[in-house]
């Protein structure tokens, strides 16, 4: 198997600390996760700083790796699953300029993964990190703007809203029609955003054995699922949450497993199912 | 046979390459220096350093000549390299009384001891295009008038506060400064800190409350109290001696609007305060910022809380101009596969759908 | 069972200078509905919202006998201990039933959100209870998948009862129930409500300006004039045999029908 871990040989820019964060933002970003770990689910207001990336191109995420990520890691960066999306490339670059590490495309080679969007195919190992990017970190935020509330509700686990919002789209569809951010309940306490994966993805986050950080930049929160914690998305014992399938397979990797992308190749609307996961379809063929 | 595209970073170089090329413009054309954008642009220059939270002239012009007069996109750029500066404490408050005014009006009184000082201000020309600005080369005209600048005015509210008719301002604070730059923002937010989210607030944001509040989406009455607009000192109080040092100087705009008085039968009815203070010279958001200030009191006087305005959560979540623009334009990023879990549904849900229609159909051709 | 229900001492409330009720003392007891009248500023709806812990009363006590905690100050409770008494032992019916109701989901979800709230999880289940409980407050089933919004004032105050009332509560509080409907629709309601609330042995404070309505529901009636109680006894005899002043003026002025 070909060294596929790269390291940048860009000189590193001295103006800025290892990271660029500096030690202070750091150290207040690791107490926010470490509070955020030991309430899994629980959303921690953090300082959160201008960063270089306009908030909405993840910086919470940017946030979050910057303040764990070290020498001896191997940064993964994806975006819909995939390492060369631009967004993708442009994460990467940064912090291969600002933090002289090594990145790498392969999922089981990676230490932290920072994702938009997808949970990787590959499954993940313990002594792994996913980094999501949150837009909005509140699962009731769509049900109950005010965040005074918000916060009260999850204090008082009041979540009858949640489960009437679910209620509602069986009313209106038949079934509940939730397609990504699919709201979870995390160590049978806190209901908690998964960030915008499809559901699909959400059975991924039951009991991983990698530790999940979410990070939400312009909301400026950090919330957590440590390791092996249950994470179960929400549903009615009659209409029971399903997940996502496709009658087609890849057409590049054959696989019948994964999330695929639909391509439109011409102008008569065919269409092309493609794994999202670059790193698992490649690594297949 | 498809082939996944490939190649974001040479697109991602490529397009570096041509917002370089797009910001210099047509070559033959002499390039803006720095000088020229702070001197002859130095209201966009006062609005960047305002709502950049960052007091540099020439860092605010670096801004805007680098985003190509795109302000929101040069206040981002001014932020984000705020955030690398190393912090080593806050300044002693501004003392506005010891401003050296070059304008300073009231609304409320027909004179006021120092003077109205009309100063610069666009307040008076008619808005004719002058295309005689559009002719390269100088006016060889100098002011007709002497620059005013007068300094130690009494302020408009200490009169007004001294028979009792205006509430006083907050009691000082003697607890440390906040910072939202370096904490997030807890609602309810108290009045220090709904003051500083305003003061780096979105200034058209600002503006179109102000301006609701006026129409009677939460009116409190204002009048302009006074505003100055000139140069005060700068004091900070280093660890090692002990006293206060001044630092330099910098030029604001602060606007205190007097407005609808509180009081009762038996409680002596005052009138109430809205405060506003920019960088540079910049009356329009001092303005606005006054009035937000004003309606965001509304459940410390007792008011009624019922217009945009006067809503402290969405007034504060929404302020902020790069957050917003963040937000807004990471539409552009790509969404596909959320979208495709939809595109699942939606299709799935039509089918259902469809079948009851034939089944129903069926149905009834039966009958 | 021997403990009121809801044991009224010495409550007052004052906004800054004004004086809105004071010094009111009852007791009520289980299957007693409780009417409070007065005009508009007798402070009657202040003292509702004293006694439902949504206002803090300035002197004075309300104590709650709870189904199986015993008795409860209803104001020294944290606030989660008292959201969810509001949520599974008590009712609010409030005068306008927009305020009352989540205008944007259908009736279904309206009167489920208490089930789910404390746990129910058949989506089939928890349907069929709303269309049971929508028989009982005279709604057509099939508007069950139906947003409120689309609902005329009558129903949409009847489907706020039925959302209440599917907790099983032992104390509802009203807030002029009748209030701004049409004179044959509130004659409607007052017999639906009537049966309700004998049917279900429910205790009621119920706050009207309506004479009529007092008579119509309550056993006792409290009556108030700027913020003090004057008058208080057996629905009937108060109004048959006013003795204040203020309670014959007020009985004299009902209009025969």
């Amino acid at each position: 198997m070909p060294d596929t871990t790269v390291r940048d040989t860009a000189p590193q820019d001295g103006a800025y600390n290892y990271a660029y964060l500096d030690e202070q933002t750091k150290r207040m970003i690791r107490r926010a996760i470490l509070k955020a770990v030991a309430v899994p689910g629980y959303q921690v207001p953090f300082g959160g700083r201008e960063m270089p990336l306009p908030y909405g191109w993840g910086t919470g995420g940017i946030q979050v790796t910057a303040a764990i990520i070290g020498r001896e890691d191997t940064l993964k960066v994806i975006d819909q699953g995939a390492d060369d999306t631009t967004n993708a490339v442009s994460i990467r670059r940064f912090f291969a300029r600002v933090a002289d590490v090594a990145t790498t495309t392969h999922t089981e080679e990676a230490t932290i993964i920072q994702t938009r969007h997808r949970v990787p195919e590959t499954p993940l190992t313990d002594g792994q990190i996913l980094v999501f990017q949150v837009p909005i970190p509140e699962p009731l935020r769509m049900l109950e703007p005010r965040e005074t509330e918000t916060r009260t509700l999850h204090a008082l686990s009041e979540y009858g809203v949640m489960q009437v919002s679910l209620y509602e789209s069986i009313a209106r569809h038949g079934r509940i029609a939730k397609t990504y951010n699919y709201p979870v309940l995390v160590n049978g306490r806190y209901i908690m955003s998964p960030s915008p994966i499809p559901k699909f993805d959400n059975p991924k986050l039951d009991r991983s054995p990698a530790l999940q950080l979410y990070g939400a930049g312009r909301e400026k929160r950090i919330y957590a699922v440590p390791p092996y914690t249950p994470v179960k998305s929400l549903d009615f014992d009659d209409h029971p949450f399903e997940i996502e399938t496709w009658s087609e397979s890849c057409a590049l990797c054959g696989s019948t497993e994964s999330f695929l992308d639909e391509m439109i190749v011409d102008d008569t609307g065919k269409r092309l199912f493609v794994c999202s996961d670059t790193d698992y379809c490649e690594s297949r063929r | 046979m498809y082939v996944a595209v490939k190649g974001g970073e040479t697109a991602i170089a490529h397009s570096l390459d041509l917002v370089a090329d797009k910001r210099r413009g047509d070559r033959d054309v002499p390039e803006l220096s720095l000088e020229q954008i702070d001197q002859q642009l130095g209201l966009a220059v006062d609005r960047v350093m305002t709502e950049g939270s960052c007091y540099d002239r020439s860092l605010a012009a670096l801004a805007i000549k680098q985003a190509r007069g795109d302000l929101i996109e040069a206040i981002f750029l001014l932020r984000a390299y705020r955030t690398t500066l190393p912090r080593f404490g806050a300044s002693e408050p501004l003392d506005t009384t010891r401003m050296v005014a070059e304008r300073r009006i009231s609304s409320t009184f027909k004179d006021v001891p120092g003077g109205q000082v009309l100063g610069p201000t666009y307040d008076y020309t008619h808005r004719l295009l002058d295309f005689s600005l559009a002719a390269a080369g100088e006016r060889a005209e100098a002011p007709t008038a002497p620059a005013d600048a007068t300094s130690a005015l009494p302020r408009v509210g200490d009169i007004l506060q001294r028979d009792g008719l205006l509430e006083p301002p907050p009691s000082r604070d003697d607890g440390e400064a906040r910072d939202l730059t370096r904490e997030p923002l807890v609602l309810p937010a108290d009045r220090t800190l709904r003051l500083q989210n305003l003061a780096r607030g979105d200034e058209g944001f600002l503006l179109a409350l102000g301006y609701s509040t006026q129409r009677g989406y939460g009116n409190n009455h204002p009048f302009v109290g006074e505003i100055r607009y000139g140069h005060v000192p700068v004091s900070f109080v280093p660890e090692e001696l002990g006293f206060a040092v001044e630092i330099g100087e910098i030029d604001v705009t602060e606007c205190d609007m007097v407005n609808q008085f509180a009081g009762s039968h038996e409680v002596p009815p005052q009138f109430t305060r809205g405060y506003g203070l920019a960088f540079g010279h910049a009356e329009r958001k001092a303005m606005a910022m006054a009035l937000v200030d004003r309606a965001l009191r509304a459940d410390e006087l007792g008011e009624a809380a019922t217009s945009p305005a006067q809503d402290e959560e969405f007034v504060l979540a929404h302020s902020d101009n790069v957050e917003a623009s963040g937000f807004v334009q990471h539409l552009k990023l790509p969404h596909y596969v959320d979208f495709q879990s939809e595109l699942v549904v939606v299709r799935a849900l039509r089918a259902e759908v469809e079948e009851r229609r034939e089944q129903s159909a069926l149905a009834q051709a039966a009958e | 069972m021997s403990a009121p229900l809801l044991s009224v001492r010495d409550v007052g409330k004052r906004f800054g200078g004004r004086v809105a009720c004071r010094d009111v003392n009852f007791d009520l007891w289980p299957g007693e509905v409780l009417g409070i009248v007065g005009e508009s500023g007798s402070g009657k709806t202040t003292l509702l919202n004293c006694l439902a812990g949504r206002l803090v009363p300035d002197s004075g006590s309300v104590a709650y006998e709870t189904r199986s905690a015993g008795s409860v100050d209803v104001h020294r409770l944290s606030e989660a201990r008292r959201r969810l008494l509001a949520r599974t032992e008590w009712g609010f019916v409030n005068q306008d039933a927009r305020e009352g109701l989540r205008m944007g989901v259908s009736a279904g979800a309206n009167i489920g959100e208490r089930l789910m709230a404390v746990g129910a999880r058949h989506y089939g289940e928890i349907r069929g209870q709303a269309i049971d409980w929508m028989a009982r407050v005279e709604i057509d089933a099939d508007r069950v998948d139906d947003r409120p919004t689309t609902y005329s004032g009558g129903m949409r105050q009847r489907l706020q009862i039925a959302r209440n009332l599917v907790s099983k509560p032992r104390l509802v509080f009203m807030d002029e129930p009748t209030g701004g409907l049409d004179v044959s629709v509130q004659a409607r309601l007052l017999d639906l409500l009537r049966g309700l609330v004998e049917g279900l042995h429910l205790s009621v404070v119920l706050v009207t300006h309506d004479l009529g309505v007092a008579r119509l529901l309550t056993h006792r009636l409290m009556v108030m004039q700027g913020g003090t109680v004057v008058e208080q006894g057996l629905t009937d005899q108060v109004l048959d045999d006013p003795q204040h002043p203020y309670t014959q003026m007020l009985v004299s002025s009902i209009l025969p029908v």
